[in-house]
């Protein structure tokens, strides 16, 4: 298996989580083409099913984008291969947590 | 060896005795939806199924609409399922826990008995949506659906690589699925692959824990994806790709980071697989033996071989030799979303069916900009004061599956109807241009 996770980081300052949400929102909004404002995103409404109301293709789009933005391949901790997507919260989560760029 | 989990091997012993347990838990009933995610579970719960005779419903997607209509379909009805919180709404019967694994001085020889199945028994119903709202319901008998997977590992050249590891990125439900990663190993011995890995990271990696000789079944979005993700790809023996055409290049690329060949598969979900190309070899399609399509009235039909009756094809196959054609696109009204399929009018009768819908319709959009999956998504326009987007896309949620959900979705005050009340599709394009009022997400 190739486990090339990053070492965790140190928690952010709200300050860089809020600058993090924001731009992860934007690259949602650019990469699916949805015509809304990323600001308008509840950071934890679901972004899977109803909510954002993405399906399996739009998140493999995100991966993709996420992968080429913070170097973070996204993984399946468990069974759920969409619980990264509970929340934009839960996502940017797991992105400064692993982001090797 | 019948199966694959986290890299360990489950062997024919466990496989026989999970079939008797899920076949005793099914009881006697005449139909199954069987929803298992776990590929391994599915099998088993189909081979307990068969078994049993009891009829196996294979839809392509599980909404609530759907169900309602299997339900209609074929009475008492019941939903075999792997998840705890399940939410199909048919009598639920869960998949058994794991058994402790059998020791091997404790299994009856008697046991050992591989259960012969009748040619001719029914197997399973396959679903396509059909133009009236309704499924449209295909059978599958147990012979010819033997008959076709056979073929399959003779194309696929998987009988003279000894033992192979099948991973697959389509759900067992799915026509291709099923045949090229459920039923070509159970009928031919080779060992699927429980898991099905989603995210390019996994997918490699899942893989890679598979003894030699591996085989990938997937799609173009998925192998695109897998490509694009810049996850080091572990040496596989061949990619097998089908529900829609592969670009020459994008199958080149496989090809060589891969280190494989790349084989294409072509069929349907009426028809089961009917044709193999080596696409870096060139267009033209290999039919199976015994199956031909003749012309009639500008629509191709297949029949022979394994195909239970002749079958209406939606693309435009050009046959250009005894056993080969070239593929000229689609029909129309055809939808075909990441392997998905269904048709406008479909689409259009389930709009128009939701409360506050006054008139409504899809349309197809031009490409959007490229995303990494190469996926385009259609676009609707709906007449409906009294609906907001959330809402409406809420109550087409419970009919039609998510990637048909319209994007944009466009809140207008008339369709673009010409005299004869027909809706020309540049017309309703039109309406996607910018000045249109578009709300496409709640």
């Amino acid at each position: 298996m190739s486990d090339k996770v990053a070492p965790l980081r140190q928690p952010l300052s709200p300050a860089s989580v809020a600058a993090l949400t924001g731009e992860v929102a934007r690259l949602i909004v650019e990469a699916l083409n949805l015509d809304i404002d990323p600001a308008q995103i509840d950071p934890d409404a679901p972004l899977y099913g109803e909510g954002l109301g993405l399906d399996s293709i739009d998140i493999l789009e995100i991966a993709l984008v996420v992968s080429k933005q913070y170097g973070v391949q996204l993984r399946a901790d468990s069974e759920d291969n969409v619980r990264i997507f509970a929340s934009l919260r839960r996502l940017v989560d797991y992105v400064s947590a692993h982001r090797t760029k | 060896m019948v199966a694959y989990r986290a890299g360990a091997p489950i062997l024919v012993p466990q496989f026989l005795a999970d079939v008797r347990r899920v076949a005793t838990a099914l009881g006697p009933c005449g139909y199954v939806l069987n929803a298992c995610r776990d590929r391994y579970h599915f099998s088993v719960g189909f081979a307990a199924s068969l078994l049993s005779r009891i009829v196996s419903l294979l839809p392509s997607t599980h909404t609530p609409e759907v169900v309602r209509q299997l339900a209609a379909f074929a009475p008492g009805a019941v939903c075999l399922t792997d998840e705890d919180n399940c939410s199909i709404a048919l009598p639920l019967i869960r998949y058994p826990r794991e058994a402790a694994p059998l020791a091997s001085d404790a299994v009856d020889p008697a046991a050992l008995t591989v259960p012969q199945i009748d040619a001719g028994q029914l197997a399973a119903y396959v679903f396509t949506s059909g133009s009236t709202g309704t499924p449209v319901p295909h059978r599958k008998t147990w012979g010819p659906l033997v008959e076709c997977v056979r073929e399959e590992a003779n194309r696929l050249g998987l009988s003279a690589r000894g033992r192979c590891a099948i991973l697959a990125t389509v759900p067992p439900q799915h026509m291709y699925g099923f045949e090229s990663s459920v039923l070509i190993a159970l009928c031919n011995a080779h060992a699927l692959c429980a898991e099905r890995p989603f995210y390019p990271a996994d997918i490699a990696a899942v893989l890679e824990a598979l003894p030699r000789p591996r085989i990938l079944i997937s799609t173009p979005v998925h192998l695109r994806a897998l490509l694009a993700a810049g996850v080091a790809l572990p040496q596989t023996d061949l990619v097998v790709s089908a529900t829609a055409p592969l670009e020459p290049q994008l199958a080149a690329d496989t090809e060589q980071r891969f280190n494989t060949q790349l084989l294409e598969i072509y069929g349907s979900t009426e028809t089961g697989q009917i044709a193999t190309r080596r696409t870096t070899d060139g267009a033209e399609w290999s039919l199976w033996p015994g199956v031909t399509l003749s012309l009639r009235d500008g629509t191709t039909w297949a029949q022979g071989g394994h195909i239970e009756q002749p079958t209406r094809m939606y693309d435009l196959l050009e046959t250009v030799g005894a056993g080969r054609f070239r593929l000229h696109g689609r029909v129309t009204d055809l939808v075909n979303i990441a392997g998905k399929r269904t048709s406008l009018a479909y689409l259009n009768h389930q709009l128009n069916c939701i409360p506050g819908v006054e008139d409504g319709a899809f349309f197809h959009v031009e490409d959007s900009p490229a995303s990494h999956t190469g996926v385009t998504r259609l676009a609707a326009c709906v007449v409906a004061p009294q609906l907001d987007a959330a809402r409406l896309l809420e109550a087409l949620r419970q009919r039609i599956d998510a990637v048909f959900l319209p994007r944009p979705l466009l809140f207008v005050a008339r369709l673009p109807r010409n005299s004869t009340g027909k809706l020309p599709q540049e017309a309703l394009r039109s309406l996607a241009a910018p000045q249109g009022t578009s709300a496409s997400a709640p």
